[in-house]
């Protein structure tokens, strides 16, 4: 047992903040550490100052262009970026799709796709959802009908996370319907560009079009876009939604935002004292420090267990629920933290325009990140689901 | 004991609800939200003539209602509708003040403000008070006939629909805590007076609010509501008025949120069969529904209570908002988790709801605010 990084670990860790310090374009860092929204132009010319670096793919193997870092490298990558302010790289291609291609793919797809998704040429999106199909996502709807040497698509997904800026999808499409729901679906490779996809969006409570709905009408995807074999895709989703839950836990995020409420609640003042000093609220912080510090060890720990490509089990939908309950309690401390300047909701504030802020500027966009965030506990399998997983796994291998 | 409304707070329940019910659906509500006014003047005139606003006043002052369970009754069912018209800000903070300091020529504006013509904000809180009451700053200087007010003011709700501005400010002593209880002033200043400058917004909850900067604005004597200086006690008992009103508020939202949840429960199918079959979700939404009374019962506590006298009623209400602060935060959570994505869509009326039961806990006191208040009242 050694609770301390090694020399080698601490070596890596230099060069990643100095890399950071150096790399990190100060506009990108301020719009994280104020909370407002970013727009492509920041995500892409992020992505490409880590594909520069050779850090964009710390998953991936060696032979597509991938880093291969150790679990406490990536750790140690992660929580520097999330400290330093930096955005999460957009996942969809990176670390959803392309295992899948690595695992499944053919030849050919991953000689094609895969050093787009590094340069940055195709921004993907995800097609899983369905307004009929969301924890159940095995009853999806969304048909491809084989025509010759084309599927026809038609249906539609939701949920569907920038989207719009979005120019291929993955989809899961049903192509047999009379067998067992999970044997007649397919992974397919759609070209946003196709005539018959509309992209809607769909508006948050915040007010962010984050999300959108992408309704196919006749949309001819070439067969070559099917990824492995037909009616192999729930194994092949499956795979995939193991990729989507590593680093769930997201202690790097949860620490940058326990340091932004920390600095928010020596600024406020409360009884004449500096509101860090309240001892209600000094509390709270607390217990959410201490949970925290705990579950960056259990995420040590587990992901130290992970052999490299090999995605963790139960663990992962542990780090999910217990990971979300943090993220979300932090938000309720910025909320709380900000007082009545809460309340006011300017879009400038969220979207980063240049108006004047109303009251001290790490207030405008507490409640609206606030109410963002409950997606956190919803998406990429819900804390109901993870706990149903968690249950079935554990008291199954007793029964 | 009896628990039951009285057939005028009933008559008033049936029609408000009955209005709303008919006339401020998602959909008119999203239009209103999106107005440049965040309020709609048809549906204030219409409610001033169903005699919402006279509810909020007694006989004395020209209304019919007034006590602590009229507010509680027409606030649950404006909470219920997620209505964001300035209820709170025109007649219980603006007209209420009016009404306990004012001088007859004074209050001859109530008429007005109950027949729906006139709005006021109250301009209180400023940019370091967060929930002291006692914190002003805002500074007058008295110079014979005339004051002279300079300060600024925060999160200013209704501000910008507001004829006239209730402007607290400081005649003497320092800003903040008990010690900062007198010497505070009232005065009532038209919006469009030289020197008064608004920087209107919306807010996430619905309605606008400004930040008000009051640069040498000059007022007759005649402009101050009461005694110089001593506006405290008039302050802190419409401070509690509007946490019964906030609270009343919340639970009405509640009371959506719940019903929603339960409709959705019993709808949504997943794996086959309605997710309200699972008893995951059934579990979670009993603890709603056990919440609900908790509050329910909260609110019944402060509003029989309001009249009493302050710490008796400022220990009720710190109770009360405390707990509502804990449920409401729950409720608001939960009800959007079991709904899942689609809660979280501006176009679902909870996503709304949802947003009205946690803005409450930023007005007038957050749940660790109420939670200190009850402790200190309890000790005192």
């Amino acid at each position: 047992m050694d609770l301390s990084y090694s020399s080698e670990d601490l070596t890596f860790r230099d060069q990643v903040r100095s890399f950071l310090a150096e790399k990190l374009p100060s506009e990108i860092s301020e719009k994280m550490r104020l909370g407002q929204v970013l727009g492509k132009a920041a995500f892409d010319q992020w992505h490409s100052i880590l594909n520069d670096q050779g850090w964009l793919a710390p998953n991936w193997p060696a032979e597509f262009g991938g880093a291969e870092w150790n679990a406490v490298q990536k750790h140690i990558f992660e929580e520097e970026c999330a400290m330093a302010n930096a955005p999460r790289v957009v996942p969809f291609g990176l670390t959803m799709l392309a295992p899948v291609l690595q695992k499944f793919g053919s030849d050919a797809q991953k000689a094609h796709y895969l050093p787009r998704i590094l340069s940055g040429e195709d921004w993907w999106c995800q097609g899983y959802s369905e307004p009929g199909a969301g924890s159940d996502l095995a009853s999806l709807k969304t048909k491809a009908v084989r025509d010759g040497d084309h599927y026809i698509v038609n249906g539609q997904k939701t949920w569907t996370t920038l989207g719009q800026f979005a120019n291929w999808i993955f989809c899961l499409v049903r192509t047999d319907p009379d067998v067992k729901q999970q044997e007649g679906i397919s992974f397919l490779l759609i070209d946003m560009a196709t005539p018959g996809i509309e992209v809607r969006p769909i508006i948050l409570l915040d007010g962010t079009p984050e999300v959108n709905e992408i309704w196919f009408t006749d949309v001819r995807v070439p067969i070559e876009n099917l990824v492995g074999e037909e009616n192999k895709g729930w194994t092949y989703a499956k795979y995939l939604l193991t990729h989507e839950r590593t680093n769930t836990a997201g202690v790097g995020s949860s620490h940058a935002g326990l340091n932004a409420v920390k600095r928010m609640a020596r600024a406020e003042v409360s009884n004449g004292r500096p509101l860090i000093e309240n001892p209600h609220f000094a509390a709270r912080l607390a217990l959410v420090e201490i949970d925290l510090l705990a579950m960056s060890t259990t995420n040590l720990r587990i992901v130290s267990k992970a052999a490299v490509g090999q995605a963790p089990g139960v663990e992962a939908s542990m780090l999910k629920v217990k990971g979300t309950i943090i993220r979300q309690e932090i938000n309720d401390l910025a909320r709380r933290a900000a007082g009545p300047y809460a309340m006011p909701f300017v879009s400038e504030a969220v979207e980063g325009d240049n108006a004047p802020p109303i009251g001290p500027d790490y207030a405008g966009p507490v409640a609206a990140q606030y109410f963002n965030n409950r997606k956190l506990s919803i998406f990429a399998g819900s804390n109901e689901i993870q706990r149903g997983i968690i249950a079935k796994v554990k008291l199954g291998a007793m029964g | 004991m009896n628990f039951e409304l009285t057939q005028e707070r009933q008559m008033l329940q049936d029609t408000l609800r009955r209005f709303l019910a008919d006339r401020y659906d998602t959909r008119t509500r999203n239009e209103i939200l999106e107005s440049d006014a965040g309020l709609s003047a048809n549906i204030w005139s219409e409610m001033a003539e169903l005699g919402i606003v006279g509810a909020m006043f007694t006989q004395d002052q020209g209304g019919f209602g007034g006590a602590g369970f009229d507010l509680a009754v027409v606030f649950e069912e404006l909470g219920r509708a997620g209505v964001v018209e300035p209820f709170l800000d025109t007649a219980i903070l603006g007209g209420g003040l009016i009404a306990a300091l004012g001088s007859d020529a004074q209050k001859e504006l109530l008429d007005q403000v109950i027949g729906g013509t006139l709005h006021l904000a109250f301009a209180h809180g400023e940019p370091t008070s967060r929930y002291d009451l006692a914190q002003v700053e805002t500074s007058i200087v008295q110079n014979g006939q005339n004051v002279t007010l300079n300060g600024r003011k925060a999160v200013v709700i209704n501000a910008e629909a507001a004829d006239l501005l209730v402007v607290s400010a400081r005649e003497s002593g320092a800003a903040g805590g008990a010690g900062g209880e007198d010497g505070i002033s009232l005065f009532l200043v038209p919006t469009d007076m030289a020197g008064v400058e608004l920087q209107g917004y919306p807010m996430l909850s619905g309605g606008r609010a400004a930040e008000v900067v009051l640069n040498n604005v000059t007022l007759p004597v005649s402009a101050r509501l009461g005694a110089a200086g001593k506006a405290f006690p008039a302050i802190a008992e419409r401070a509690a008025a509007a946490s019964v009103a906030l609270a009343a508020e919340a639970l009405g939202a509640m009371e959506t949120a719940v019903r929603l949840t339960g409709e959705y429960l019993m709808t949504r199918k997943q794996f086959g069969r309605p997710i309200g079959t699972f008893q995951a979700l059934q579990h979670r939404y009993s603890d709603l529904l056990i919440e609900l009374e908790q509050v329910r019962s909260a609110v019944i506590n402060a509003a029989g209570h309001l009249e009493s006298d302050a710490k008796t009623r400022d220990w009720h209400v710190a109770a009360a908002r405390n707990l509502i602060g804990r449920a409401g935060r729950m409720v608001a959570e939960d009800a959007i988790q079991m709904h899942g994505g689609i809660a979280m869509t501006q176009e679902y009326e909870l996503a709304h709801i949802a947003k009205r039961i946690i803005m409450t806990d930023h007005r007038f006191g957050d749940t660790d605010y109420h939670l200190e208040r009850f402790i200190a009242l309890s000790a005192a």
